[in-house]
């Protein structure tokens, strides 16, 4: 096999148009996505010999996952995975991918993504290790872990609820322009500040929307890109890391991008600086501050500084993120974005991004997930994609 | 003291033996007995060196607000008893500690805040360890 032959490109992405389906089945979700990615590469299903979705029990779309999946949807596959990170693990699932076909093992993959939380809320399996000294404090939800963070983050670095703002802000500006957003009205910080406390420092403007839907990803080997007649986008790195709660001393301030991150940059042979975009988990606004600090976009402690003035703000910003509007306004489909996240650095890279946010001549883009809680325990992953060269 | 509820969450067999102190108004502590870590939270077993030679040992119950939420939109059992705080307490003996602090005006607390641990009975039996300002 010659180095070419493992490259590992993008080949399609399909994001789901609604973020309310109360009138389909999530296992349908899915088949969807699937068709819209297989489309959007111009494969067919018989292509596809690996395949890689949700594996949780509170997400999974059926009792045996994967394997029931496979099956569902007919596909004959030489490699699965379910890798569970929560909203992360798309992200971690298309390095996974990645690697798959690096080493020979398959050539066309394809991972997906659905919930619908807003139909069907998830209820979450019980049993769990911890569960008995997490679950019993009243942690309204996800959001009081990342309080909790924002809170020492805050104590710690002077970082202001101002600030956290600015994450909103510059999301719902990218938002007006996607007409599937779920929000699309612009919000200034003091409509963030304004909205209701939710978990203090937290408010609810803060907070990612709650969206039904999906989306889907295919990855294919160099050879089966260069048959293709459509752009593909290339994978130039890729890392994943857990931060766990270390025994009870756990960091509320850092996340597992701080090393998930480097290995992807290093893997890439590019910096920080190379970077023309990038797709950040914003599942709250703490998330993607903590989040630029861990990648090395500025230095920790500096994520409320870095963000302000619009530096995330398309096309012109120092570092446009989530021009979909993110999971911020656009969509988390079933409480995990991860694979919009992808979705929206393919569309950068073939330039198809909506015109008034597409960030000119982009060459590199980075993909972040961040997965579990920032307040218990995490998992990262992140991808370094590069404009195709077939 | 409070009216917060007092919830039950299903524990691991490994953990019996800590809730069943807790029920007696007692808070031990996880330690290696071979690298001398203290575990939280506890298992049964070392997850720093390895090792299963691991025994209950007492704890202070003092420690210091290590960050905290006034959770103002609740969820379950505790909808209805907004505001109240979330918090990790950081141990003396160092580990941190998911908990509610209780017996303060959520907006007068503070991270640095010394605490003392409490023990919360519940209508079916069940106890929770919550920490109040000293």
């Amino acid at each position: 096999m010659s180095t070419r032959d493992r490259d590992v490109y993008i080949a399609g992405v399909f994001e789901h148009p609604r973020r309310e389906i109360p009138d389909l089945s999530t296992p349908r979700v899915h088949a969807d996505v699937a068709f819209g990615a297989l489309a959007d590469a111009r494969l067919e299903r018989s292509d596809i010999d690996g395949y890689l979705c949700d594996g949780s029990q509170n997400y999974r779309p059926v009792a045996f996952g994967v394997l029931s999946m496979a099956d569902y949807l007919g596909l004959s596959c030489t490699y699965l995975d379910s890798t569970e990170t929560g909203g992360s693990a798309p992200v971690i699932q298309v390095a996974h991918a990645a690697a798959a076909i690096a080493t020979g093992r398959c050539h066309a993959v394809l991972v997906t993504s659905a919930g619908r939380p807003r139909s069907a809320p998830t209820v979450f399996e019980r049993g769990s290790p911890e569960g008995s000294f997490e679950d019993v404090w009243g942690m309204s939800g996800a959001v009081t872990g990342y309080a909790l963070s924002a809170q020492r983050h805050m104590y710690e670095f002077g970082t202001t609820s101002a600030q956290l703002a600015e994450v909103k802000v510059a999301a719902s500006l990218h938002a007006q322009h996607n007409p599937n957003a779920f929000l699309r009205d612009v919000v200034s910080i003091e409509e963030v500040l304004a909205s209701p406390m939710i978990s203090s420092p937290l408010h609810r403007l803060d907070c990612c929307v709650v969206t039904d839907g999906g989306g889907a990803c295919i990855l294919v080997s160099g050879a089966v890109a260069r048959q293709l007649s459509r752009p593909c986008v290339k994978v130039l790195g890729v890392g994943e890391a857990v931060r766990h709660s270390d025994l009870g001393r756990l960091s509320l301030t850092s996340t597992a991008a701080a090393v998930s991150g480097p290995r992807a940059f290093a893997e890439a042979g590019v910096t920080p600086g190379d970077i023309d975009y990038v797709s950040l988990y914003d599942s709250f606004t703490i998330t993607v501050i903590e989040t630029v600090e861990d990648l090395g976009f500025c230095g920790k402690g500096e994520g409320g500084t870095f963000v302000m003035d619009g530096a995330l703000v398309a096309p012109h910003g120092r570092l446009p993120f989530n021009t979909d509007g993110g999971g911020m306004c656009n969509n988390h489909p079933g409480n995990r974005g991860g694979i919009t996240k992808v979705i929206e650095a393919v569309r950068q890279l073939r330039g198809e991004a909506f015109p008034a946010v597409q960030v000119p001549d982009c060459e590199l883009a980075l993909v972040n997930g961040t997965g579990g809680n920032l307040g218990t325990r995490m998992g990262s992953g992140t991808l370094i994609l590069g404009r195709g060269d077939t | 003291v409070t009216t917060l509820p007092v919830p039950r969450a299903p524990h691991l067999s490994e953990a019996e033996e800590f809730w069943k102190a807790v029920a007696a108004d007692t808070f031990l502590l996880e330690q290696c007995r071979g690298c001398t870590a203290v575990v939280w939270y506890p298992r049964g077993f070392c997850p720093s060196c390895g090792s299963t030679d691991v025994a209950l040992v007492a704890a202070s119950g003092e420690g210091s607000v290590y960050s905290f939420s006034v959770v103002h939109r609740a969820a379950g059992d505790y909808r209805g008893h907004e505001p109240y705080v979330v918090a990790y307490v950081e141990l003396d003996e160092g580990p941190r500690l998911l908990t509610n602090v209780v017996g303060c005006d959520p907006d007068g607390l503070a991270i640095g805040a010394r605490v003392r641990m409490i023990f919360e009975h519940g209508a079916d039996g069940a106890t929770l360890y919550r920490f109040t300002p000293v």
